[in-house]
């Protein structure tokens, strides 16, 4: 479904080059749950920024469902394909449309019809209901405006989601929600999920891969099994693993 | 043997267009030379507790108390030029972001140097010299270099630090901190809790721990209160926090993720009208 080769992402020229993503590699099947962990600043959101064409300076090869990919254009079946859900419910979402218009606008883009039957399943299908239709962003919790944003993403039909961080910015048992329902959608319709967390149990639950990224480059690939045993091939992951799961108070 | 900070039905209000919106419904507790731990989510009151101990809710918002007092001496509504004296020299708050806690057009080393010199009244010389005792204190291996860098120039984890050995310069009996780790990365967030910690055993203050992560405030502190709409709703030892009996206690603790116990799907916490009026357990 998705095939990174060699990804090397900069921002900025020489001698302030900065370089975010060190070739990095990674391929994740049809229907598969991808996680990449890491620490801030370790180029997890920039590989999930350059595969949805939010950056141009990248070099190397990326493939979506067979297609390769260049710069920063995408084609109409890319987005079709793929969309991707932000960290942030306050900022992804447009403050003075209603969650109708926003919906409405991105099912007309995709050339939808029937664009009022789908607003009303898509509601359902992310547990809002129909009455969240005519409201707008300030009128909703967190939790309620992050199901607006994967409402939005579901529009296109797409088979691969983006998630960048989807629950960091809500509370736990919003987060508990919101994962749950990420779960059942991928499960209803099959879809194939490349997820950036640094929870790292947030990714043992939700992937059945990941990669852990340090200072731009992949470290480590492992399973959620390998994950949630602590079996680690180099000292980083361990150590990061270690640092996640506990304190330990001195004595 | 006093506590070192008594609180007993606090209450903090603010006046809206429905009606007053109450933040903080009668908390209380007693704080003695130990880390306490308050946990909730958005909109508990937790953070609301600890602006109103230290007297920073503005008007219109209104503060009431039975008791409030600090080393058995009442600080509610003081007059603001009594409170600036306790703010700082005998208690103090470190917030969640070192980003827009610190004075960005101002060296760190200054910024420290001069809150110290404010309550103590020392010369800048030893002003400078405790500033840099104090990023030493804090595990910064250079402290002269970073005493004259500028916010900017340090990374979240050493300003967390500076914001640290700025608020513990003056000795305070009572540190607030709240959501000190929760902008850091897991590896920094470690350090810098042990730094807390050490310090706070090493001086024998009172920590009030506020965050939303129960997992990491079971392995730090002492004690927990769990707060939900603005109320106590749970009082027990960290240690014993798995073992909560109050059902969003419990509901919470189901709705984490764990590496160690894998679930097919997480439990969700079913709200209960019922748990913002309950009868607060733990106190009189």
């Amino acid at each position: 479904m998705l095939t990174v080769e060699d990804l090397d992402v900069w921002f900025g020229h020489a001698p302030e080059r900065v370089d975010a993503v060190k070739s990095a590699s990674f391929a994740v099947r049809q229907g598969e749950s991808f996680g990449l962990v890491g620490e801030s600043g370790s180029g997890k959101s920039t590989i999930l920024r350059a595969v949805a064409g939010l950056v141009d300076t990248w070099s190397g090869r990326i493939k979506v469902g067979g297609e390769t990919v260049a710069g920063r254009h995408r084609s109409r079946g890319f987005h079709k394909t793929v969309q991707m859900v932000f960290q942030d419910p306050y900022a992804s979402l447009h403050p003075r449309h209603s969650v109708d218009r926003v919906l409405s606008e991105t099912l007309h883009l995709q050339g939808m019809v029937g664009i009022d039957a789908r607003i009303t399943r898509l509601l359902d299908q992310v547990g809002l209901g129909r009455g969240f239709r005519f409201r707008y962003p300030h009128q909703l919790s967190g939790g309620q405006r992050q199901r607006v944003a994967i409402a939005r993403a579901l529009a296109a039909e797409p088979k691969l989601l983006l998630l960048d961080e989807p629950t960091s910015a809500l509370d736990v048992s919003v987060q508990a929600e919101i994962l749950n329902l990420l779960c059942d959608i991928r499960a209803e319709r099959g879809l194939t999920y490349v997820m950036v967390s640094h929870d790292l149990a947030v990714v043992a639950h939700m992937c059945d891969r990941l990669a852990v990224m340090r200072q731009g480059r992949i470290v480590e690939d492992m399973d959620a099994a390998g994950l949630r045993a602590g079996r680690a091939q180099g000292d980083y992951a361990r150590k990061l693993i270690a640092a996640s799961t506990r304190y330990v108070r001195e004595a | 043997m006093t506590p070192l900070l008594s609180v007993q039905n606090l209450r903090v209000g603010f006046p809206t267009r429905s009606g007053l919106f109450q933040a903080v419904r009668g908390v209380s507790f007693d704080l003695g030379r130990e880390r306490l731990g308050v946990v909730g989510e958005s909109g508990s009151g937790k953070s609301m507790t600890g602006r109103a101990i230290l007297g920073l809710v503005r008007p219109p918002g209104r503060v009431t108390a039975d008791r409030l007092d600090l080393d058995g001496e009442p600080i509610l509504n003081l007059p603001e030029s009594r409170m600036r004296r306790l703010r700082g020299a005998r208690i103090s708050m470190v917030m969640q972001d070192p980003k827009f806690s610190l004075n960005p057009v101002m060296t760190v080393g200054r910024q420290i140097a001069e809150g110290y010199r404010l309550h103590t009244g020392t010369s800048r010389a030893q002003a400078r010299a405790k500033a840099l005792e104090m990023l030493a204190a804090v595990q910064i291996h250079d402290p002269e270099r970073v005493f004259d860098a500028y916010p900017h120039e340090v990374s979240g984890g050493m300003g967390q630090r500076v914001m640290i050995a700025m608020m513990l310069a003056p000795d305070p009996q009572v540190l607030i901190a709240d959501e000190p780790t929760s902008a850091l990365d897991v590896s920094v967030r470690n350090e810098v809790l042990r730094i807390l910690d050490r310090l706070v055993s090493a001086r024998g203050m009172g920590l009030i721990f506020i965050s939303h992560d129960l997992n990491l405030v079971a392995q730090f502190c002492d004690r927990v209160l769990i707060m939900y709409a603005g109320r106590v709703v749970e009082e027990l030892p960290a240690r014993d926090l798995h073992a909560a009996k109050h059902p969003y206690t419990q509901g919470l603790l189901d709705s984490l993720p764990r590496l160690d116990r894998p679930v097919e799907r997480l439990a969700t916490l079913q709200r209960q009208a019922g748990w913002r009026d309950a009868p607060e357990e733990g106190t009189p």
